[in-house]
């Protein structure tokens, strides 16, 4: 069982955390947004083979907040609560 | 030299102390061009190379491989062949990866050991036999062979099954698809790769793509661990790492990697002659002609490019195993592994030209390519060969997450991912 550092409960299971996508993947904000961009948002993914910036949920808490992770070794490199680009 | 496999060769070579066997497939150096190149040497790559040399005409073909031919996800599924999907265009897709199926060791001369001995999708509950009846109907009426089964019918081809009256996941009846089955993977594999070979395409091994040849906006080639090698249509079928490729060519897919994870137990004399799957255990099990006991189940959950599994999903897969047949509880284990599989959000394969015209796309088959081996394979050796859809893949194309005609088949998967 892998521990994952959640910023609010400190190390916990690899089970009790939920994967909530690429960070930095913004909703495109207007009426006017172009198909292709949509298209972009809701569903192409960066998906990198190496160190990833990604959102997760710790489900115990319910506290939404970026890690950074290897996805070759599952080394976590840092984990911090929601800031900067995805600020409320 | 006996290049032909029969029960004959076998007799003149058991005569002539088995000294006339030729190598299953040449390997030659990379030539600095061809007709078309193929990037990725699993099932789908060499099923591409062998249909564009046989229904398309082109043998100027090379299959390029990172590692070994058949190492990835062709070495590492649970060897499962099956058509039991709802919509109809995946009707149309698998049904016809069933079919060659079917006739695939005469067609390649070697034996991919087809073993149809049906599947059973099991129903745990009156609401689910209610869909069960809907998917059996639609399987039916897009001309696929599916039944729906009472419990009595899972019991006669299922009888080590958990029927005990405190079961966690009581048996209701079941969709079972008769021709469904398993097939050898790795024959799969040698089979096409020979039967290519033998066609002239060059499969060349231990050939990393390093980056593409891009010109005037088209791709025209790959630089590689073993040289440049050119070509004007390119095709790609990595699964597991089709993002990677795509970051190299400029452009992202509608793709992550998962881990998917498999094992098998010692080999035991024959106690499972079918494939069961409960969708409540999220688990399905089958037999191997050699006796171990398969069993496949869901996704890890975290993103991942390791080809190894995380303990807590294979802990989940064990015990809905045991739930499922109580029996294999004395079982050990011999072996655990993971393949990197595509998990597209509609759990529907993408087909056609990638953004990077000259390049095109045999990805995201999800949990379940192996069963689409030979379909993804005569499918992309179209578009290599005319550049242009057919009926088949059209609806697969990479347009339709911007066009919206998403075709969901995550039930289609069998297992909840």
């Amino acid at each position: 069982m892998q521990l994952f550092p959640c910023p609010f409960c400190g190390s916990r299971d690899e089970t009790e955390f939920h994967y909530g996508g690429d960070a930095g993947n913004i909703r495109p904000d207007g009426a006017e947004v172009p198909i292709d961009r949509w298209a972009d948002y809701l569903y192409l993914r960066t998906n990198p083979k190496g160190t990833a910036r990604e959102i997760w949920v710790h489900m115990n808490c319910g506290e939404f907040f970026v890690m950074e992770r290897d996805t070759v070794t599952h080394k976590v490199l840092s984990s911090a609560a929601l800031g900067g680009e995805h600020a409320a | 030299m006996t290049t032909r496999y029969s029960a004959l060769s076998l007799f003149r070579e058991g005569l002539a102390g088995q000294t006339g066997w030729q190598p299953a497939w040449r390997s030659p150096e990379p030539k600095p061009s061809y007709d078309a190149i193929v990037i990725g040497g699993g099932g789908h790559g060499l099923a591409t190379a062998y249909y564009l040399a046989k229904n398309q005409n082109i043998a100027r073909v090379a299959v390029l491989e990172k590692g070994w031919i058949g190492g990835g996800n062709t070495g590492r599924n649970t060897t499962v062949v099956r058509s039991n999907y709802y919509y109809p265009e995946s009707v149309e897709l698998y049904g016809l990866a069933h079919r060659l199926y079917e006739g695939l060791s005469k067609d390649l001369n070697y034996n991919v050991m087809l073993s149809q001995r049906g599947m059973v999708n099991l129903c745990h509950s009156t609401a689910e036999m209610e869909i069960g009846a809907r998917t059996v109907n639609a399987m039916q009426i897009n001309g696929i062979d599916a039944e729906l089964f009472s419990p009595e019918d899972v019991r006669r081809v299922a009888p080590i099954y958990n029927f005990s009256p405190d079961a966690r996941f009581p048996v209701f009846g079941g969709i079972w698809q008769g021709r469904a089955g398993t097939a050898r993977h790795d024959a799969v594999a040698w089979g096409y790769a020979r039967a290519a070979s033998r066609l002239g395409v060059d499969i060349i091994q231990n050939c990393e793509i390093t980056d593409f040849i891009i010109e005037g906006g088209r791709c025209r080639g790959v630089q590689t661990s073993r040289g440049a090698i050119r070509a004007e249509r390119i095709g790609m079928a990595v699964a597991g790492h089709s993002s990677v490729l795509a970051a190299k060519a400029g452009f992202r897919l509608p793709i992550n990697s998962y881990a998917l994870q498999a094992c098998v137990s010692e080999p035991v004399k024959p106690i499972l002659d079918t494939v069961v799957l409960s969708p409540g255990c999220g688990v399905y099990v089958s037999q191997s002609d050699k006796g171990e006991i398969v069993i496949g189940g869901g996704l890890d959950r975290i993103p991942s490019y390791a080809q190894r599994g995380n303990l807590p999903t294979l802990e989940t897969v064990i015990a809905g195993v045991l739930e499922m047949f109580p029996i294999f509880g004395q079982l050990k284990l011999m072996r655990q592994w993971a393949g990197i599989v595509d998990v597209v959000p509609d759990s529907s394969p993408i087909i056609g030209e990638s953004p990077l015209p000259g390049l095109f796309l045999n990805c995201g088959w999800g949990t379940g390519g192996f069963k689409a081996i030979p379909a993804g394979g005569t499918l992309l050796a179209n578009l290599l060969a005319t550049g242009k859809h057919n009926d088949i893949s059209r609806p697969f194309d990479l347009d339709r997450f911007a066009t919206g005609r998403l075709i969901d088949e995550a039930a289609g998967s069998g297992i909840a991912h």
